[in-house]
């Protein structure tokens, strides 16, 4: 195990009669890519905010590269970079100039030609912030974030908003990011995302912690059952007792994991044996979603 | 770096961020040019009596400027700029950088100063040229030069504090002309309150730091014998300031308020 860059031993805050954090625990170690997952609501923001420097906690204790974030301390925030869920740059200046006022703050900084590139935004270097697209200030966001060469970058939902292609390009920068050896914690409430980029996850919801883990195993995701559909044209023969047939007419087959593979290899022979075609075949494993939504069902949509 | 450093640097982008702006550059600038023309050519030809004395209206006006553009460089605009930032999460932001707070925000009052300064030279050129108003020498010119500085700092440390209650960036230039325009009337910035001017407008008047801030003007600049500098009405206006400064001190905020 790797040194523990946050350490957060029962932090709880509230708002008022409003509980945002009711007591969780969690460790991130330095080189990970840490999520932390949950609807709207569910009190990442307040979580991370505190971290940062920029709430006061309730109770509990909070460690960031070993300082005690509340105390605010000039030592703590030149390791650190910081990008908040909504985006604030000075309007008139360029990129580069943005990147070089804040790079000043801080005692070591990264070439600001690097930083541009890491984001991609070499092209629009000269343009002034208020001529750029929402997702390029986006990523203008996480230039400024990195321009002091931190050890810690926080991410606090930096896609919410994007379109699917922008995403994707956020994601790349992030997994450059993974590349260059910074510790991330990120905040969302996409699974993708957190699957695509984390090597752990927590999922909060309603300010507690319900489950935490590897995105690939998380909440026994990886001991849940598989989903294996198809169609049979009318008057094929009966597939046998664990073949259920839904409501639309698909016919579906759960497996255990591990029997995936056999099983697949008799419905194919079967299907074969009798000459049959097994139509619009799909075998789904279980996605970090269907753990999401099992884990906060009552939370979500609600 | 060290704090004078970092705040010098920061001058220097506030500095560029503001010559971008054409709004921000062209109401701090031209306002008070513009007002100057207008109010010379409407009143001043006339003449206002002070210490029973005929006093030419357009070489007065030179001074009201002056004292207006302090107000606007330091207190109309930091307050409105401030607060614009704030609610856009630069101050937040900004917050969360190694730079100081306090290092950020004497950059912002740095610059509403250099910029009140350089309003009051061209104000000076102006009205040397065209309005009769002598630029002073000596010990008058360093007087001004006091006054101006005193007045820059203090009125921006009131636009800091005011920010604390504008609730958003949509109301803030309603608020600060709430709190200011009636000030200025009631002043001698637009209207020179002369010998004559009624009890309850000199009483209004120098209970707040406008009129003190144009009288001390008037004193440095023109002086005897129409004219008295009291260095009374300079310390009144910067205990406005430090007033205003403990109040920012207590109550900024570096976030948009809800």
């Amino acid at each position: 195990m790797g040194e523990r860059v946050v350490e957060v031993r029962d932090l709880r805050k509230s708002y008022g009669e409003l509980e945002a954090v009711r007591g969780i625990s969690f460790n991130v170690d330095r080189g990970e890519v840490f999520a932390m997952l949950g609807p709207n609501g569910a009190g990442k923001t307040t979580t991370t905010e505190i971290l940062e420097g920029y709430r006061t906690r309730g109770a509990g204790d909070v460690r960031v590269l070993g300082h005690d974030p509340a105390k605010r301390e000039r030592a703590l925030k030149e390791r650190v970079g910081i990008v908040l869920q909504s985006t604030g740059i000075d309007p008139f200046l360029t990129v580069t100039e943005t990147i070089e006022m804040y790079a000043g703050y801080y005692p070591s900084r990264r070439p600001t030609e690097e930083v541009i590139e890491v984001v991609g935004l070499t092209e629009k270097r000269a343009t002034r912030v208020n001529k750029l697209s929402g997702g390029q200030q986006r990523r203008l966001d996480v230039a400024i974030a990195l321009a002091g060469d931190p050890e810690l970058l926080f991410l606090d939902e930096p896609t919410t908003g994007f379109d699917p292609g922008a995403r994707r390009n956020a994601w790349e920068v992030v997994k450059n990011l993974i590349a260059i050896g910074k510790t991330v914690f990120l905040t969302t409430h996409f699974m993708d995302e957190a699957q695509y980029l984390a090597d752990r996850v927590v999922v909060i919801a309603d300010g507690l912690i319900v489950a935490e883990g590897p995105p690939a195993s998380i909440a026994g995701r990886e001991q849940m059952r598989t989903r294996i559909r198809f169609r049979l044209h009318d008057g094929a023969p009966d597939p046998g007792d664990r073949v259920h047939r839904l409501a639309d007419g698909t016919h579906e087959l759960q497996v255990e994991a591990g029997e995936t593979t056999k099983t697949v290899h008799d419905l194919t022979g079967w299907a074969l044996d009798h000459g049959l075609e097994l139509e619009a075949l799909e075998i789904t494993l279980p996605t970090l979603e269907d753990v999401y939504l099992q884990l906060t069902g009552s939370e979500v949509g609600t | 770096m060290n704090d004078v450093a970092l705040t010098a640097r920061q001058v220097r982008y506030t500095n560029r961020a503001f010559w971008r702006n054409p709004q921000a550059a062209f109401f701090t600038f031209a306002f008070p040019l513009m007002f100057l023309v207008i109010f010379t050519a409407l009143f001043g030809g006339g003449t206002v009596i002070f210490h029973g004395l005929p006093f030419n209206q357009s070489t007065y006006y030179v001074a009201g400027m002056s004292a207006f553009a302090i107000v606007t460089a330091c207190y109309t605009n930091l307050a409105i700029s401030v607060t614009f930032q704030r609610d856009a999460g630069i101050l937040k932001r900004t917050r969360g950088t190694p730079l100081p707070g306090y290092d950020y925000l004497a950059a912002r009052v740095a610059h509403a100063i250099m910029m009140a300064v350089i309003l009051v030279a061209i104000c000076s050129a102006f009205g040397a040229t065209f309005y009769h108003a002598t630029i002073p020498g000596g010990i008058a010119l360093l007087e001004t030069f006091v006054v101006v500085l005193v007045g820059a700092g203090s009125f921006a440390a009131l636009g800091l504090a005011l920010t604390a209650v504008i609730p958003n960036a949509d109301a803030a230039p309603a608020v600060v002309n709430a709190t200011i325009l009636p000030l200025l009337f009631v002043s001698g910035v637009f209207i020179p309150i002369g010998s004559n001017a009624p009890r309850w407008v000199d009483v209004l008047g120098k209970a707040f730091p406008v009129r003190h801030l144009v009288e001390a003007y008037l004193g440095a600049y023109y002086g005897k014998p129409f004219f008295d500098f009291s260095w009374s009405d300079v310390v009144v206006v910067a205990l406005w300031g430090i007033g205003g400064l403990l109040f920012a001190a207590r109550r900024f905020s570096w976030e948009p308020r809800h």
